[in-house]
Formats: C-alpha cells, structure tokens, sequence
C-alpha cells in the first residue's frame, strides 16, 4: 500500500508561530539534515564502522518536538536517534567522534550511531531495541514528580515500535500513574522493509492510545509548526499535572531504513519517495517563511552556511581524535 | 570485678522474609531515594508479605503497585535509576523476568557503558527464585546464571535471614544494577539478625564451615543443605568445608581457590538446571587457577535437564538435598 502524505494544510499553522519560533524550528531542522547528509557520505566513503539509520526527511517531528522542550526536560529516543540527539542540543563534535568510535565521542566510542545520549541535554539515549525507550521515560517521568520537578519525559518512537510489548506497557503505566509523559509516534509509514499496512490493520497509530485513556492527537510530520503546535500543548499539559498524550506525526525518510546506498529490494515506489519528497520539511517552511516575511533567503542561507562550517570543524575534530584504548576495555561496566 | 558489653550483634532471631523486609525498610528510612514498586506490593504487602506494613508507613509516594507489566515495571526503575533515585522494583516470581529480560540485560546493565560512565543505575530488582513449594515449572526456577553472565549486572542469593537482610541492604547502596534472589523455601527460615542496618559486602564469600577434607561450594538454600550434609559427614569423621558465594556476580574466586588449596576436592552445588549452571563456571575457574592442587575432577550436582515438576514426590527427587552432597563427597573421597 502507497503511504499517502497528509494533505492537512499548514499555511494556517505557519501565521500562528512567532518569527523566532519558525527560525528556531528552521536552525534543528537543517542541524539535522547536514548532521545526516554528511553522516551519509562519510558512511558512503567507508569512513565509519557500524550502522547508520538516517533521520532525513523526519526533521520537522523531532525541531518541532524539541523546541517545546527546555533542557531539563528528558528524551528517550530510537535507533533512528541522530535527529533527535542534534535537536536536543547534543554536540556534532560528540555525535560524529561517537560515529568515529573515537575515545571523544559521547558514548567513549562504546555505543556508536545507535546509542548516542547526553544526560546533561536530557538525551537518555538512543537506543538500539525497538520500543525500549518508552518505559524508561516513563521512569523519567517518575523521578521527575517523585522529587517535585516539574520537567516532562518525551519518548519518540515509530510505528513499528508500537507492535510491541514495551510500548503497551509504558503507555498504559504512564497512564495509570498520571505522569508527564509526551509519546511521539513518529510514523513514517515502515517498520523497517515492512509497510505499516502488512504490521497493522488501523491507519491511524494515534488510535492506540484511547486504550490507555490517553488523549492523542494527529499531525502532519512535515510541517515542523503543526508539530511544534501539537508537542507544545502535550508537554504543557504533561508539566501541569495533566497526565500523558499521545502525538502521531505522519512523516517519512528519504533513505532507506539503513545506509544511504539504498534500494537491494525496492519497497517503496518511486512515485511515492518523490511524492513525499516534493513536501520537504525543510522546503516547505522556507518556502512559507520567504512568502510571508518571516525570513529572507539570505538569512535562511547564512543557516546552512554557518552550520556547514561547524560540522566541517566537528568532522575534523572527529578524525583528529583519538581511538579508544584497548587497555580501558573494561571502563565503566560496573560502577565502583 | 565485672564488665559491661553493650552486644553488637542481637541474639534475636528472624524469619527470612521479616529479616528482607526489615532492611528495606530500614534503607528507605536511611535514603530519602528509595522506593518500591510491583505488582500487589502496596496494598497487598507482596504475595510473599515481603513487603508487609511498608504502605502504612511509607505511604503511597514511596509503594507503588504497578499493573501487571514488567518491562514497563523494570523500564520505570531503569529511568527513575537514570534520574537519580533508588528504585527497587519487584518481580514476584524469577520466571516472570523472561517478560522483561531486554530491560534488565540491555538497558539496566549497559546504560552506565553506553553513557560513558556519566551515571549510574542504583536499580535493585528483587524476585523469589527456587523449586520446593510444589509451583511448578513456571513458578519454581533458578536463573542465576541466565543473569550473571550479562557484563553490568550482580547477583546475590541469601542463604539465610541474616545474609538476606545484609546483602538486600547492599543491593540498595549499590551503584549498579543489583538482582536479589531470595528463596521461596527459606522465606519462613529463621537465623540470628542484628537489629541495626548492616551490609554485608558484594562479590564477598562467606565460609560457613570449615572443614579439611572436601570444599563444597553452594549456592543459595543449597547452602543449608551442605551445612546439613556436613553434620551426617562429620559423624564419618570426613570434615567438609562449606562455602556460601553470597555474590554470584561478581564472584568471589579467591576465596574458593585458597579452600581448594587445603582440601583439594571440590564439590559444586546449585538448584539450578546443571547444564550451563554456575557449577560450570566455578569448575572450570577452579581447574585454571588451582589445578595442581585438584586431587579429583571437580564435581557438580545441580537439577537434571528438566522443567520443575508438580508432583511433590517428582519435586523432591529433582532438587538436589544433603543426601546428595553427602553421597558427592563421599565420591570425591574414593578418587585418591
């Protein structure tokens, strides 16, 4: 089955957010997409061990979920984490030597692509099991209420993740408990190689969360002001006392599930990567921000411009930096 | 003239589960950051009455009872633990952590590596392990070694009231992930148990008797089923050495190979399935570092390769007992 991309018009939502507000979402957005785009061809290049999962294509859920967020508040992320991590405010430094598997990078080279956190971001870590991150930020949410904080927990997750146990757990515990958790369904319309359609027989992931009691609502994953809309409402909602939400944002990712080689098996059609394609979220909102003054081309420019030259110099950072140790093998397994 | 000694020690004695109940509580009166949560742990008291009058005086800030829900249940101390409190969640029954292995073993134990030492998980996780109250296969076994071989993780298994109140007290304080296995036979168990707060140290062995002519080194309620079989041995005049690991992970080698040094005999028992037990790593330790002095191969007796069965008499016939140890020694000391 084609993913259709939402046809929710966002111009309405583009005059609701503040000038500041749209280049704040603007800033994460092409944070993100550089970060991935030049992660991709150093992967390209043989460069960097491991996996990589780009979030390209997704940015506007995690700039619009994030600039609802302050630095206290915490993220659990996916094993599509690099987005995240970068709207978080999570270093490039730190995330490409971590890509390196350098002793600089956030995990001391011990995680790699798919573990990259930073506590003191409020990055609880991307994380390589699917739907694991959900209970973990319900925890979160719990020591948060349990000292008298009133920082909220976000946990992002996709589609797929919602098949499993983990999810239905954490949600229906964060319901019950009443605590200030925010679930982002990132729902980019595969489970991997598998289209939602073969994983699930509702449309709508959002739909889930009414058998928690939990109230959601669906965004257009594209529009990064739709989605700051949707997370600010949650998370303000979540901070005074109110309880869980779910946000479904539909989106999609311009690579493949992994790597950037792409397509062994085409999965998905031409027509509809180009048909989402055509809705770039970082298009879309300089498009709107040019025609309604928000923002001049040069000023959008001078964006990439200054971001391309920090991740030039955190790149270099990346392949000046050392390797780990061999003799520190056995660092930090055990506290004490 | 006579002197006056304030005791150090109370002569009083405790049942096994009044002993575990007493040092948590007496560890959430010492950290403010210590709290509960399971299934039936509040209001119930814990199906074990482990957790007995805990709710009346610590209240529901610090009892949670959670749904049936163990990856959400784990999940919430891993991300509470990541957040700076002292969670101890309980898991009823040690079968049950099949339900939520990913977070013990792939959050809980990793999460300090793959942050790169920037926190730590002071999450304990108690559970009752063991065969002997006719609960069958899903409700009666010995995991010990599923769990200690995951790099991160402890493991300790009270042999008796006092090492139950010790060693749950060190869980708590500790750093790390810690798995306490207490014993479903033993609950009703009495020994001598201080009535301050103690810990006793992990990754500690504790020579409960010694003896010159065979080390049997026994883990958990195998532990009294030793010392029994060295009252029947030493009627024989054969002395046996008894060893109680008390830690399993991090294990206390040392201690084991300085007693094969005296004996040199060693018989290794557990309720465990043998295959792939404990037994086998002790043995196999033992013969690296202390070889020469091995007068016999080292034995092991644990439980046949076989679920628990119902049936008291099939029960009875499966978990290893004195008689079994006795007859083991008494084979170790025909080998000259």
């Amino acid at each position: 089955m084609v993913q259709k991309a939402p046809r929710k018009s966002a111009a309405k939502t583009t005059h609701q957010a503040s000038a500041q507000v749209i280049k704040d979402l603007h800033e994460r957005m092409v944070r993100i997409r550089l970060f991935e785009t030049e992660a991709g061809k150093l992967m390209e290049a043989g460069k960097l061990p491991g996996f990589l999962h780009l979030y390209v294509g997704q940015e506007a859920v995690a700039a619009g979920v994030m600039a609802a967020l302050r630095d206290d508040d915490q993220i659990t992320s996916t094993h599509r984490g690099h987005g995240h991590a970068v709207a978080k405010g999570v270093g490039f430094r730190e995330m490409y030597a971590e890509l390196y598997g350098r002793v600089t990078g956030a995990c001391l080279g011990r995680g790699g692509s798919m573990h990259i956190n930073d506590l003191t971001r409020g990055m609880l870590g991307a994380n390589g099991i699917v739907g694991a991150g959900v209970p973990i930020a319900v925890g979160a949410a719990f020591a948060a209420r349990y000292k008298g904080e009133d920082s909220v927990a976000v946990t992002f997750f996709g589609d797929g993740a919602t098949n499993i146990g983990a999810f239905h757990e954490g949600a229906n515990m964060a319901a019950i408990l009443g605590l200030p958790v925010v679930f982002i369904c990132e729902n980019n319309g595969y489970a991997e190689f598998t289209p939602q359609s073969a994983h699930m027989l509702i449309t709508d992931v959002a739909d889930r969360a009414a058998a928690y009691g939990m109230p959601s609502v669906i965004v257009d994953g594209m529009d990064a002001v739709a989605v700051h809309r949707a997370a600010t409402e949650a998370v303000e909602r979540a901070r005074a006392g109110a309880g869980p939400m779910m946000i479904e944002a539909k989106t999609y990712r311009f690579y493949d599930h992994q790597g950037v080689k792409g397509l062994r098996h085409p999965y998905r059609s031409d027509e509809e990567v180009a048909e989402w394609k055509s809705r770039d979220p970082i298009d879309l909102l300089e498009t709107r921000a040019v025609a309604d003054g928000t923002a001049t081309r040069a000023e959008l420019d001078d964006v990439w411009r200054r971001t391309r030259d920090e991740i030039a110099e955190a790149i270099a950072y990346a392949e000046a930096s050392p390797l780990p140790d061999p003799a520190d093998l056995l660092l930090n397994v055990y506290s004490g | 003239m006579t002197t006056t000694k304030t005791p150090t020690v109370a002569t009083r004695k405790l049942t096994y589960v009044k002993a575990f109940n007493e040092g948590l509580a007496q560890a959430m009166r010492e950290d403010e950051n210590v709290f509960v949560a399971g299934e039936d742990v509040a209001g119930y008291g814990g199906v074990f009455r482990m957790f007995d009058n805990l709710l009346d005086e610590f209240g529901p800030r610090r009892m949670i009872d959670t749904p049936i829900s163990e990856a959400a249940l784990v999940g919430l101390g891993v991300g509470a633990a990541a957040r700076g409190l002292r969670p101890v969640v309980d898991l009823m029954f040690m079968d049950f952590i099949g339900v939520c292995l990913d977070q013990i073993v792939n959050q809980a134990a990793k999460m300090k590596y793959m942050f790169g030492g920037a926190l730590s998980v002071p999450l304990t996780i108690t559970t009752a392990s063991g065969a002997g109250l006719g609960a069958a296969a899903q409700h009666s076994q010995s995991l010990e070694a599923w769990l200690a071989h995951v790099p991160g993780l402890k493991v300790v298994m009270p042999s008796d009231a006092y090492t139950a109140k010790g060693l749950t007290v060190s869980a708590i304080r500790d750093d790390n992930p810690v798995v306490v296995m207490l014993n479903k036979v033993l609950l009703g168990s009495t020994s001598e148990v201080p009535e301050e707060i103690y810990g006793i140290p992990l990754g500690q062995a504790h020579t409960a008797r010694q003896g010159s002519d065979v080390t049997v080194i026994a883990l958990g309620r195998m532990v009294g089923e030793a010392l029994a079989a060295a009252d029947e041995l030493a009627a024989e005049g054969v002395e046996i050495e008894v060893i109680d690991p008390r830690t399993v992970q991090p294990l206390d080698t040392e201690t084991m190979f300085a007693s094969v040094r005296r004996t040199n005999r060693v018989l290794v028992v557990h309720e465990a399935v043998t295959f792939g037990g404990l037994g086998a790593e002790i043995a196999a330790q033992i013969q690296d570092a202390v070889f020469d002095y091995l007068d016999a191969p080292v034995l092991r007796i644990g439980a046949p390769f076989s679920p628990v069965p119902f049936s008291p008499v099939l029960e009875k016939a499966y978990v290893p007992d004195r008689a079994r140890i006795a007859q083991g020694c008494r084979r170790l000391l025909e080998r000259s």
